[in-house]
């Protein structure tokens, strides 16, 4: 829809124009903002353990539940008296980790899966794509728990799970491009002038696929930290001591009454890196998709 | 019509195969397995184990183990729980009415706001409503259903005390409203996602029917922009949604077991999450295969119903 009409059509075209022009800053800044988010969380969970006077383990019994912002624990501390704010920086870089690792794990599945099938096609693209089907029969977080519940969860295993789960959309996505691809004349063109299939499909088809995995991959380590954080609230992802903002939660619900702000400033943090990229991955999808009009 | 239901019906089928392939290989392949609860009982030796192992025909190779499944499956012996060895579809369906309940309470407030949200960011495009109702919708996306589901127990049970903060209802009291009053905190905490996902789909779809020649002909002819909008353009754009209702199923259901640990709802994602816990391997592969199911006939029951309600679409 390149020139949309407005329900209204009282409105002048001057100010949808200034109104459009809005939205496209709008939707910039928002992606921006995303950026920052990012940035500042990364540095934050990178560098602050560092400088933070107080350690995520180190138990201090006679500040249990310390109130935030009333003492040098400024965001509080949980109920065996460790800081908050030293275990949410902790905690960040695990959840971060595992949703940077686990987009890049699932980011290399799936276009792997993409390429082939999409290239393909025929028996082994139907056989692939049936089977990514069949996996996207199952509600994710039963999949994610079924596969979690029986391997010893730790960062790399948790990562691998996640990622086992969050691969199908990607090969969906490119399945699709190269299938298109694959027909137009520089693919036939490398045929004709007799390269492999496998240098078609990787250095000729893939690398003018890489602006919608770029962009399904940034919204990818969005998910994989929802499902870090799930995974791990329920019980079988991260386990403590080590603290991720999923495993924070799990006792949390028991303070609700007394202590909230242990339930809600890990979920604050969640969302702020959940947000932040899914801002950013929508900014993508705007910039590197010229037929998309923003709507 | 006949053609088109019996091939999505023969497609489902191979789905369905497929995906208790996929699920049995999952649960057996894996280390621990169904014997992992036995080995912790004091006093087991290697030989009982290997007993019990007989006896659950745990030996036998995982092709044969497969078939003996798969082929009870069929004729709807979908085993015994390792739990309390009663069978599993019993168990499931002793879990399935709370689940159901909050699932369909939550699809009625999703629609019914999620509607409102998307009509209103239509009409007033790039209003500011529309602006935050965008905004809105992509941060309801990023928050953890858990952590949704802390916060309204906060907020309604603990500060305000105005709703239970969790369970079916209160024991001793199984009079209707309170029932009802127990199912609102967990069906708004469901209903987030889905509001977000279907205002948005809604907007595109009313952006989409605006630009239609039967909406310039209405315009033409002098109708009153309410009735334009009420008649045609809602229809209208409603339309296309029955499939986005019917692909929300496995989101829905996923919701539901994070929603019903939260709220202890004693429904089916709780029980997975339980069984799960306890290795009942039986009770974890039959919520797998019947959410499944589930998800494959909304799916097709979601297009059927598409073909009924707009004429302009041929199923062969």
């Amino acid at each position: 829809m390149a020139v949309a009409a407005d329900i209204t059509p009282r409105e002048s075209p001057k100010r949808r124009a200034r109104n459009r022009a809005l939205a496209r800053f709008v939707r910039h800044r928002l992606a921006l903002f995303g950026l920052g988010a990012i940035i500042v969380l990364v540095l934050l969970c990178a560098v602050g353990p560092y400088l933070w006077p107080y350690n995520d383990l180190r138990i201090d019994i006679s500040h249990r539940f310390a109130v935030p912002f009333m003492s040098a624990h400024i965001l509080g501390a949980d109920a065996l008296g460790r800081d908050l704010f030293a275990r949410l920086m902790i905690a960040g870089r695990v959840s971060l980790t595992v949703g940077f690792a686990a987009m890049a794990i699932s980011t290399v599945i799936g276009t792997l899966v993409g390429t082939v099938a999409g290239y393909f096609g025929g028996a082994v693209g139907s056989m692939l794509m049936r089977f990514v089907d069949a996996v996207l029969c199952f509600p994710s977080i039963f999949l994610l728990l079924a596969l979690a519940a029986f391997v010893q969860p730790n960062l790399f295993t948790i990562t691998l799970v996640i990622a086992a789960t969050a691969w199908m959309e990607v090969a969906r996505v490119v399945e699709a491009q190269i299938r298109s691809l694959r027909e137009r004349d520089f693919a036939l063109a490398a045929r004709v002038l007799g390269a492999s299939d496998a240098h078609i499909m990787f250095r000729e088809l893939l690398p003018n696929a890489i602006a919608p995995i770029v962009v399904a991959s940034t919204l990818n380590v969005a998910r994989a930290i929802l499902l870090e954080a799930y995974v791990s609230f329920l019980g079988y992802g991260i386990q403590p001591p080590t603290p991720s903002w999923g495993n924070m939660l799990n006792n949390a619900q028991e303070y609700l009454a007394t202590a909230p702000w242990l339930a809600l400033l890990p979920g604050l943090f969640i969302i702020l890196a959940v947000t932040g990229f899914n801002f950013v991955g929508d900014g993508l999808r705007d910039a590197l998709d010229p037929r998309l009009d923003i709507t | 019509m006949i053609r088109f239901l019996l091939r999505r019906l023969a497609q489902s089928l191979l789905l369905l195969w497929l995906v208790s392939v996929i699920g049995f290989a999952v649960l057996h392949l894996a280390p621990g397995g169904p014997l992992a609860e036995f080995t912790l009982i004091p006093g087991m030796t290697t030989a009982q184990l290997k007993l019990i192992a007989h006896q659950m025909g745990l030996d036998r190779p995982l092709p044969v183990q497969y078939w003996e499944w798969f082929r009870r499956m069929l004729v709807g012996n979908w085993g015994r729980s390792y739990r309390d060895s009663q069978p599993v579809l019993d168990v499931i369906a002793s879990h399935l009415g709370p689940t159901l309940e909050l699932m369909v309470s939550s699809t009625i407030i999703a629609i019914l706001l999620g509607t409102w949200v998307g009509v209103l960011g239509a009409i007033r495009r790039y209003s500011v409503f529309d602006y935050l109702a965008t905004v809105g919708a992509m941060i309801a996306l990023s928050i953890p259903t858990f952590w949704f589901g802390l916060v309204v127990i906060y907020i309604f049970s603990v500060e305000l005390a105005w709703l239970p903060a969790g369970n079916l209802y209160t024991i001793g009291n199984g009079s209707f409203v309170d029932y009802a009053v127990h199912l609102i905190s967990p069906s708004i905490v469901l209903a987030l996602v889905t509001i977000a996902i279907w205002s948005r789909y809604l907007r595109a779809s009313m952006l989409e029917v605006v630009n239609q020649d039967y909406i310039r002909t209405a315009r033409a002819k002098g109708m009153p922009e309410r009735t334009i909008l009420f008649r045609h353009t809602i229809r209208n754009a409603l339309l296309p949604m029955i499939t986005i209702a019917g692909l929300q199923l496995p989101t829905l259901l996923s919701g539901a077991l994070v929603t019903e640990t939260v709220f202890t709802w004693p429904g089916m994602g709780r029980l997975f999450l339980d069984s799960i816990g306890y290795r009942d391997y039986p009770v974890v592969m039959g919520i797998l295969m019947f959410s499944a199911v589930l998800v494959l006939l909304g799916n097709l029951i979601a297009d059927l119903l598409y073909a009924a309600a707009d004429p302009r679409i041929r199923l062969d």
